[in-house]
């Protein structure tokens, strides 16, 4: 196996275009495991991890910028106000040696339908920047993710960044696992609130062959809140919406019984979990 | 401290002897304590496990497994295998020089298959090479070509006339009757139940491996992480055919056992490797193959029949329990046998009809575990004494009371509960700790998520959020009962050393994190008034120690140092009076003779060091229990055990019904220990083995389909973390024995035995939901999920159901 190092971006970038058969290595808590339970034989690593400008985050404006390299524990403490969202699903993830080397790119680049970084991103409308040496792409992030641990890279493309816009209003991620830490998502759920354009957003984990959006359920929730122009009266959200909204969050999403959870403990979950997300969302909405 | 002054004073006037060494207590001895050689290296990260060994010029040894649960093997083809660069050599079953098969109780696994096999993971031939990839690479390439059988997956199954039978013996392996008083009883109240337990994993982190280093003389020497080097050892000679002397163990740095090693994992396999290379041979599995590697908690399927007096009086017991034991023997009789006795649970039962079977599966081979069949059987037990409780609409803490065993009480077996049997004791004492305070109270604002469930996955607020609390009290036999010739072996050996007295220890006892070698050093120091002291490496040179298992080794190996201890004094004091013709009550204290006469301060004879001079003193010592006998195969009577531990748990959870999740806020838990010998480990031992309970009522289960296993990982075998484990409350009761050395209980399994019951029941006075079984998975909770034994309908004025054996 090759080890390669590139040591500026566009060395990574030739060096993917030369090797489309090496693989990208961020912070190594998904390849290395791979690695060790002899999943997978590389003929190449690339490894990302001298590449600066991968590592943080930058706001311009409104508009966020996630380096591909953004680790758990700086989305956890640093986005709070402009991604909570993401930070509060960064929290969940693992445990604190995972939170310091995991990386939102890994996790992107995994494409695992449990990934937690993937449904607050889905919620808030995130854009995912893709390089090659040829150039860049955008590919907004409900296309990026093709199947079960299949994603939108080209082979000669690497992840550069996530580009997002700035939270305009509550966020909120809760993830059942069945036990209270270092959990894989059994299901996950998460929901943005943009009152800037009267629109909600979601994001569904672990319960389908990729994270999904359910767009049935963010268009009652809209729909209901124009209806008796909430977002501006801010009275609170029948329990009656609440509960419609949970089920039509669940009849978005497409679980199927694993070694985790069955599919319709899943569905019942996804229920719970999005009533409860739009009543804290909304209680935090009311309080701004 | 006085006598130090004294001395000092004596020695600074001029005198022609030579000054005496200064005096300092011993520290370290028992009742305190005492810190654990190893806990410095193993906080630094430093300390060398079993995986960290290393030879010069060492090869890498791997197992080649079967992917199919029941298969014949048509044939195995190794040319493409020998033909990797760096490879040394593929064996196969017919390279096994002795004894083809191993088997602690029964030598019924092959320790490489040929012809049947019987288990996914079993194994099938040995690869070594000059590197692990190497290894690993060639074992793939090892083709056998399996004709693949539908696998026997259910224990009940495999005893049905028409199963195909697994072993010539046939599948069931064990079937344990007990019968005692009337066995058509009748009973104002008769609740019935069915319960079920999952496959637990011991989950020791370190994974099985060691270090086979040929002699060059046809001899081996192996080092291995285990708990038992002699059982292993017999095994090695049977399977090697070689002599005794010429097979060498020694123990080597251990990552956890919880009876995952008390079966051969890599012995055989890394010795056979290095004496056919006459190279060093290393084998360490991956987790994925640990979890293939080890036998695991015997799953159960329990049913019972509790009868009762309408005040609330145990009339009659009617079990019948069956253990799916997987593919090989392993310790299912002693584990089946175990089941049977403890059934009724630690309660006065005037008659009792038990019936366990243990049989053979193609699921994974089922072996000892922490609790040792006695953990699955108080499930059982302590959720109909909740159901019962609920048909008299009594309090369970006061159905329990009212029923507890007690001193002299006689078991189902016939046998008389000797010494303390305190578990009313132990329930008043549950009962009387005061309760964890709500957090209702609290605003949502200030909860912090972790104390939640779900914890900081922000799953409830406090929505769904429901406080319950519940009781269960087990126990269980110490040390190895039915009439097995049970003992321990120390030597003991007093020297001077650069002018210090040193006691040395050497016993084969095996130190699996529980504390022995620390245990050992304060008995020494205690017995003999030494500072110095060593544990010697545990090793095959030194008679056998028996097994790190049954909660004995504080009892067996700490009653053998104690009597070698006492064989080594009594000769020191004899030389004190032949030597120095000293008199009176002569005792070893602080390095030194004193005579300690009634009403007298002690006074000095000489220290030890000018006392023995050049001289050694060495002693080894067996130690027995009491001995056992069998149970009667048709009555089940006899005294099969020598001595009980009594333990007990008050569970208090936070469940958010509406996702099954799950916040266990305390567990408290009292024990009757006998005598803590060394406190900070007792507390050690209390709360780990709560820990793991709470992780066999909370979630840790081996998941198998078709005979298949399909969480061989963490990734998705859960063990409890530090959000999902809360703090342990103790009452740590010190009742004494009489039949053991210093008044020891065993400390290790009771902990792990009435744990899951009491979350189990915590969890139903949550939900109110029946809860038939562990692991308790969210979709219980919820109702999403019904279990086989949650269709059984709930009614306590059922007639009897479950139909004894006849004969
Ligand atoms: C103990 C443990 C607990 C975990 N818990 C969680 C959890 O709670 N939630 C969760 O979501 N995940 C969890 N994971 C999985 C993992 O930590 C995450 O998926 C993480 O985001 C991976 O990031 P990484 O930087 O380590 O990626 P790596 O392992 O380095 O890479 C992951 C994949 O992404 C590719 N890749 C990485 N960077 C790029 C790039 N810039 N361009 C193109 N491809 C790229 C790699 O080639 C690889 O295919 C856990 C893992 C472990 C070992």
């Amino acid at each position: 196996m090759d080890f390669l190092q590139p040591r500026s971006w566009s060395d990574a970038l030739a060096a993917k275009t030369n090797r489309p058969d090496a693989q990208p290595l961020a912070g190594g808590t998904d390849v290395l495991v791979d690695l060790n339970f002899d999943r997978h034989r590389p003929a190449a690593l690339l490894d990302l991890g001298r590449i600066g400008e991968l590592a943080g985050w930058s706001r311009d404006d409104d508009a966020l910028r996630l380096g591909a390299g953004l680790t758990y524990t700086i989305a956890a403490a640093e986005l709070v106000d402009d991604l909570p969202g993401l930070a509060m699903a960064a929290r969940t993830v693992g445990s604190p040696q995972i939170r310091n080397r995991g990386t939102i790119g890994g996790n992107l680049g995994s494409a695992s339908p449990a990934g937690d970084a993937h449904p607050p991103l889905l919620a808030a409308g995130a854009e995912v920047e893709l390089a090659s040496a040829a150039g860049s792409r955008r590919v907004p992030i409900r296309e990026f993710f093709l199947g079960p641990k299949r994603n939108a890279l080209a082979p000669d493309e690497l992840i550069a960044a996530v580009l997002v816009p700035r939270a305009t209003g509550p966020q909120q991620f809760a993830k059942v696992g069945t036990r209270n830490a270092m959990v894989i998502a059994v299901c996950s759920f998460a929901l943005a609130l943009h009152p800037d354009h009267q629109r909600v957003g979601t994001g569904i984990g672990s319960a389908g062959p990729v994270p999904l959006v359910a767009d049935d359920a963010e268009c009652f929730c809209e729909g209901a809140l124009a209806e008796s122009d909430l977002w501006s009266t801010r009275a609170a959200i029948e329990e009656s919406t609440r509960r419609r909204f949970g089920e039509l969050v669940a009849a978005a999403a497409r679980p199927i019984d694993d070694v985790r959870g069955s599919a319709a403990y899943r569905s019942h979950a996804l229920s719970v979990l999005a009533a409860r997300a739009l009543g804290w969302a909304w209680a935090d909405y009311r309080r701004s | 401290m006085r006598g130090d002054r004294s001395l000092r004073a004596t020695s600074s006037r001029p005198t022609r002897q030579r000054p005496a060494a200064p005096v300092t207590p011993v520290t370290g001895g028992l009742g305190e304590s005492a810190r654990r050689p190893d806990a410095t290296l193993k906080v630094k990260g430093e300390f060398a496990y079993s995986s960290d060994l290393w030879a010069e010029g060492m090869l890498w040894g791997t197992t080649v497994r079967s992917p199919h649960p029941r298969a014949k093997i048509r044939s195995i083809d190794v040319s493409e295998a020998l033909m990797v660069a760096g490879l040394a050599t593929v064996l196969t079953a017919d390279d096994v020089p002795g004894r083809k098969t191993f088997g602690m109780e029964v030598p019924d696994q092959p320790v490489l298959a040929w012809g049947d096999i019987r288990y996914q993971g079993e194994a099938v031939a040995l690869v070594a090479a000059d590197h692990p990839e190497t290894a690993r690479r060639a074992a793939a390439l090892v083709r056998v070509d399996y004709e693949v059988l539908d696998p026997v997956v259910d224990a009940e199954a495999a005893m049905a006339p028409d199963a195909p039978a697994l072993h010539p013996s046939g599948n069931v392996l064990k079937h344990v009757k007990v019968r005692h008083g009337d066995q058509q009883p009748t009973a104002d109240v008769v609740v019935t139940g069915e319960y079920e337990v999952g496959m637990q994993d011991q989950a020791p982190l370190g994974p099985e491996s060691g270090l086979a280093i040929p002699d060059g003389e046809g001899g081996i020497d192996l080092y291995v992480a285990t708990q038992w080097l002699h059982v292993d050892h017999d095994q090695l000679v049977a399977s090697l055919d070689l002599r005794p002397a010429q097979i060498r163990m020694t123990m080597a740095g251990i990552g956890g056992a919880f009876g995952a090693r008390e079966d051969i994992s890599i012995q055989i396999h890394a010795c056979l490797l290095a004496l056919r290379t006459g190279r060093p041979v290393k084998m360490s599995y991956s987790r994925q193959e640990s979890f293939v590697g080890h036998v695991h908690r015997h799953p159960a399927r329990l049913q019972y029949e509790h009868g009762a007096t309408r005040d609330g009086r145990l009339v009659c017991v009617k079990t019948r329990i069956v253990f799916d034991g997987g593919a090989y023997a392993s310790s299912s009789n002693a584990v089946c046998l175990n089941a049977a006795t403890f059934a009724c649970g630690p309660y006065e039962v005037p008659n009792a009809t038990i019936d366990c079977y243990v049989t053979y599966t193609n699921n994974p081979p089922c072996g000892a575990m922490r609790g040792f069949g006695a953990v699955q059987a108080c499930f059982g037990y302590e959720s109909q004494m909740d159901k019962l409780a609920a048909a008299l609409g009594m309090d369970p803490v006061e159905l329990r009371l009212a029923n507890a065993m007690r001193e002299g009480t006689s078991l189902p077996t016939g046998q008389r509960v000797e010494g303390p049997a305190p578990v009313a004791e132990i329930l008043r004492s549950l009962r009387a700790m005061p309760l964890p305070p709500n957090a209702d109270g609290a605003g949502e604002a200030e909860r912090d998520l972790r104390e939640l469930p779900g914890g900081v996955s922000n799953t409830t607020h406090g929505e769904g959020v429901r406080r319950g609390v519940g009781y269960a009290v087990g126990y269980k036999n110490i040390a190895f009962s039915a009439g097995f010739d049970d003992y321990a072996t120390a030597r003991v050996r007093l020297s001077v050393v650069a002018g210090e007295p040193i006691a040395e220890v050497h016993s084969a006892a095996a130190e699996v994190g529980q504390g022995v070698v620390t245990l050992q050093l304060q008995i020494v120091r205690t017995e003999l008034g030494v500072q110095r002291a060593v544990v010697l490496p545990a090793d095959t040179q030194v008679g056998s120690a028996g097994s790190s298992s049954a909660s004995r080794q504080t009892w067996m190996t700490g009653g053998a140092v104690k009597a070698a201890c006492e064989a080594v004094r009594e000769r020191v004091l004899a030389l004190a009076a032949s030597k120095l013709g000293a008199t009176g009550r002569l005792v070893l204290a602080d390095g030194a003779v004193l005579v300690a006469d009634a009403g007298a301060a002690p006074t000095r004879v000489s220290t030890l060091a000018d006392l023995l001079g050049a001289e050694v003193v060495e002693e080894t010592v067996e130690y027995r229990h009491a001995p056992t006998e069998d149970l009667d195969p048709e009555t089940g009577q006899g005294n099969a055990h020598v001595g009980f531990a009594f333990a007990g748990h008050r569970a208090v959870v936070d469940v958010d019904t509406e996702l099954g999740l799950v916040k266990v806020v305390e567990m408290a838990t009292a024990q009757d220990v006998g005598r803590a010998l060394n406190p900070q480990a007792v507390e050690g031992q209390l709360q780990g083995g709560t820990a793991q309970g709470l992780g066999l009522a909370l979630m840790e289960e081996i998941q198998i389909s078709g005979g298949k296993v399909r969480n061989p990982s963490f990734t998705d075998y859960l063990i409890p973390t530090i959000l999902d484990m809360p703090p342990v409350r103790m009452d740590i009761l010190e009742l004494g024995n009489p039949v053991s050395p210093y008044g020891v209980k065993g400390v290790g399994e009771p902990p792990t035995i009435s744990s899951p019951a009491a979350v189990a029941a915590a969890l139903r006075a949550a939900t109110g939901r029946a809860l038939r079984r562990i692991p308790v998975r969210p979709e219980h909770i919820t109702g999403l999920l019904e279990t086989r034994t949650d269709a059984v309908p709930d009614d306590p004025t059922k007639p009897a159901r479950i139909s004894a054996e006849t004969q």
